[in-house]
């Protein structure tokens, strides 16, 4: 019975650090995907993240410039896509994943003389008072700095998107160019902006992985967080209140797994890293009618609705 | 009389208040026909020519529009109305001739510049977007006021212009739950909001009830009290000589003829329309008596048949969706005897597409059963359902009955290919062609040569192959014409085809067949059907013989007005 609450309560400390990165990626791919498009390459994105900000925090001594340039490194990824997908009318998902795997060959090459770099990366920071909310204040509240900004991002993409003018012209394009065009937008200059954002917000979840959450840097190391997103997305029915419910349920299913190993449950380790995308997998499977009525129009004609 | 519309004066009595109603001698017109030539128009369009490649679109047009005026721009399919809307909207360049505003030159290079004088235009498919509220969609087309989207702000001033031209919309509500007659409000709505003062309209009533086009006209009325310039596309008469001041008239590209409305007659402008003399456009006259002699001669059929004949079709409390979902069918029961035909009337979108799709199997049944000839085609294929008789005519045909890169002679003979390959592989083209010929040596309609490509035709000319083959060329629509399903079989056809096909489509009828037509055109339905069957989300909301159907009854149960 005791090893039944330990492991849940480590779960729920654990839930929130490996959610962060996830939740970052989610959140690009909700603003790429609010604009119309979709970017599979946010996988190959966030290694770049992870890769080039952890190169540069080991170079320079900053982790400031590392998590920037994990934002830069994320975003021009996903600008060759941008130019690709609007300028060239390439398919979006095969391009998207050519990218991934562009990504994940770049970074291992620019990586591999950094794998036993040591960095004094992110470290948490402990919020005084609600760090003391009993089970869920170290959960939350002991954290680094990166996690309390994916915190305050959600509720900002949330009112973004719905009660700015910008926020109206991102949903519009995503729903109908020739519509956006008629009320005066600039729908492609719009979509390209969104995922150069999209990219580069992909690009900081994957600094957070490297530089807050391990600390380290390994090839692939992502090992399919931005898919993950890309599905969460979904689940959250393009809004970003929902993407952070995803994310961390995301991130339970991975402190779940480490609990398990850590009390050495009669389990396969190989079975248990299964977990976390089971539950992705399962978390699919509850495509509903509303999903596919919130989907954004512009999506339709690459991911077709199942009613 | 040939052309009159006996239901449009009825409906005109719904809103005995109303300024539009009445005869036309006490037709509320603030603006008199003077005043509008002493003061100078808004736009002059001077010389306007307009080419697409060899076609001659607009031809050297010369146009005067007047603020607080409604001006109808009439003619058929074709005669280069929306053209014209277009250029003055700014999406057409003319190739000659100069737009005047307020008595200067412009140029008007885009919809941004047409705009930014104050023209604004409603199109046919409405630039909304479905998935916002209407809120929404009214501030995308607002110039920027700053980032902050204030919704109260805008709420207010939707409501304000509401209740002022009389167009109910709640701001709330998202674009794709509310009707198409709302949603056209909406996009005036915009217009006003955008500080327009020439609105243009391209076939305003052709996706409203008849009870609803009399609150349009309504809005046009206290639109030009309030000086508006109303510029509207239609080629339904009487909603011209009920509601507009000024009446153009274009053939073929040309202005036939421009001038008040007052004086003319329904007669004057189909002569005008149709450049021809009123004898030859009488078909429907002879349909008309066609139809008196036939419903006599069904009654007679029926009472001879009595209960021993298997209706034809026969759909039994067939559901596609749960109740709260307003898309699907919802207990959808009737049938069709042969020698019968029911029409459906309903608005787009409230479960007359899903009739054909579930008869096809294309959309599944949750419950319910469809009988063909007393059988259940519960786990037929599509195939086999064409083959035992059913013959279709699609609402879409070019993405659903047709392969469009196919040409001609390819499409009219794409279900029957099995009789042409002589038990091997190869077709027999030369067979095919015979027998095409030899087929539509008798059908009346003109088709296009065999050879092209039908992606390259035009809409019409798209609707004459597939009316040739579904009702003429199929081998069992020939000789046991069985049961047709036909979505809108007049649509894109010019006035002379369109009475061609009606009388087709009653050959068929008369020859045994079984037929549900469904028609936006409601005149066209009850001078056809036998029985009308009104839809309403999915509901059938009402079903009577043509006899005893009114226009008005069943626009309002179209509309759900009466649940």
């Amino acid at each position: 019975m005791n090893d039944i609450w330990l492991v849940l309560g480590g779960t729920l400390t654990g839930a929130v650090g490996p959610g962060i990165s996830v939740l970052y990626a989610t959140y690009g791919e909700l603003i790429t995907e609010r604009a119309g498009r979709i970017n599979l390459g946010i996988e190959g994105s966030m290694l770049m993240g992870a890769c080039f900000g952890f190169i540069a925090t080991v170079e320079t001594g900053s982790v400031t410039l590392g998590v920037l340039s994990g934002m830069v490194g994320g975003s021009l990824l996903s600008l060759v896509l941008a130019y690709l997908v609007i300028y060239r009318n390439t398919n979006q998902l095969a391009t998207g994943f050519a990218l991934t795997l562009f990504g994940a060959g770049i970074t291992a090459y620019a990586g591999r003389t950094y794998v036993d770099s040591t960095i004094n990366g992110l470290n948490p920071i402990t919020v005084p008072i609600l760090s003391e909310i009993p089970k869920l204040g170290i959960a939350l509240f002991e954290q680094d700095v990166l996690a309390y900004i994916a915190y305050i991002l959600g509720p900002v993409l949330f009112l973004g998107l719905h009660y700015t003018r910008t926020g109206l012209s991102l949903k519009a394009v995503g729903e109908s160019i020739s519509v956006a065009y008629a009320a005066g937008r600039n729908p492609y200059m719009i979509q390209i902006v969104a995922i150069a954002m999209g990219g580069a917000l992909a690009g900081l979840g994957g600094a957070q992985l490297s530089l807050g959450f391990t600390h380290t840097w390994s090839e692939g190391m992502t090992v399919g967080r931005g898919f993950v997103a890309v599905g969460l997305v979904i689940f959250a029915m393009w809004s970003p209140l929902r993407a952070m419910v995803g994310a961390f349920l995301f991130g339970g299913a991975i402190g779940l797994q480490l609990q398990l190993q850590t009390i050495g449950a009669p389990v396969s380790p190989f079975i248990l890293d299964m977990l976390p995308y089971l539950i992705i997998i399962f978390v699919m499977s509850l495509w509903s009618r509303a999903a596919a009525r919130a989907m954004p129009e512009g999506l339709k004609g690459v991911l077709r609705a199942t009613t | 009389m040939p052309i009159t519309m006996p239901w449009f004066t009825k409906s005109r009595n719904l809103n005995p208040e109303s300024p539009i109603n009445g005869t036309e001698s006490s037709f509320a017109k603030p603006v008199s026909d003077q005043d509008v030539s002493n003061t100078p128009p808004l736009i002059a369009l001077r010389g306007i020519t307009k080419r697409f490649g060899d076609l001659i679109a607009n031809n050297d047009i010369n146009l005067d529009i007047y603020g607080g005026e409604v001006h109808a721009v009439l003619g058929e399919n074709g005669a280069g109305k929306s053209t014209l809307m277009k250029v003055i909207y700014g999406v057409n360049q003319p190739e000659e001739g100069t737009i005047q505003f307020r008595g200067r030159d412009v140029q008007i290079q885009s919809p941004r510049d047409s705009r930014d004088l104050g023209i604004g235009m409603v199109f046919q498919n409405f630039a909304l977007i479905p998935a916002l509220t209407v809120a929404e969609n009214v501030a995308l087309f607002l110039p920027d006021q700053g980032m902050v989207l204030s919704r109260s702000v805008i709420t207010q001033q939707i409501q304000a212009i509401s209740e002022r031209y009389n167009l109910q919309v709640s701001p709330s509500a998202r674009v794709r739950d509310i009707t198409m007659g709302e949603r056209q409000k909406v996009e005036l709505i915009k217009l006003i909001m955008a500080k327009a003062k020439v609105l243009i309209l391209d076939e305003p009533t052709s996706v409203l009830a008849p009870h609803e086009v009399d609150g349009l006209f309504e809005v046009f009325n206290e639109l030009r009290r309030d000086g508006y310039a109303i510029l509207f596309i239609t080629h339904k008469i009487p909603e011209v000589l009920t509601s507009s001041d000024r009446i153009t008239v274009l053939r073929h590209g040309s202005v036939v003829s421009t001038g008040a409305q007052r004086g003319i007659t329904g007669d004057d402008l189909v002569s005008m329309m149709m450049g021809i003399e009123l004898e030859a456009v009488s078909p429907r006259a002879r349909i008309q008596s066609d139809i008196e002699y036939d419903s006599k001669k069904i009654s007679y059929q029926r009472e001879a048949i009595g209960s021993g004949v298997r209706a034809a079709i026969e759909f039994k409390d067939v559901w596609t969706t749960i109740e709260d979902d307003p898309r699907g069918l919802h207990g959808v029961t009737f049938k069709v005897m042969p020698g019968e035909m029911l029409g459906v009337a309903a608005i787009s979108g409230n479960g007359q597409q899903e009739l054909g799709e579930t008869l096809l199997g294309m959309v599944k049944r949750k419950s319910g059963t469809i009988l063909i000839e007393g059988e259940d085609i519960k786990g037929w294929s599509v195939s086999s359902i064409l083959e035992s008789g059913v013959s279709y005519i699609s609402e879409d045909p070019i993405s659903m009955a047709m392969v469009p890169d196919m040409r001609v002679d390819e499409n009219l003979v794409l279900g029957e290919l099995d009789n042409y390959n002589n038990g091997g592989v190869w077709l027999d083209l030369g067979g095919i062609r015979e027998r095409i010929t030899n087929a539509l040596k008798t059908f009346p309609l003109q088709l296009a040569p065999h050879y092209m490509p039908v992606n390259q035709l035009s809409g019409g000319n798209v609707q004459r192959v597939i009316l040739a083959r579904e009702i003429e060329l199929t081998r069992h629509a020939r000789t046991t014409p069985k049961v047709l399903m036909a979505y809108y079989p007049t649509r894109g056809l010019d006035v002379i085809t369109a009475e061609a096909t009606r009388k087709l489509i009653l050959e068929y009828r008369d020859r045994g067949g079984a037929i549900i037509l469904i028609s936006e055109d409601l005149e066209e339905l009850l001078s056809l059907s036998n029985n009308i069957m009104v839809m309403f989300q999915g509901n059938i909301v009402g079903e009577f013989p043509t006899e005893a159907a009114s226009i008005q009854e069943i626009g309002m149960l179209m509309t759900g007005t009466n649940k």
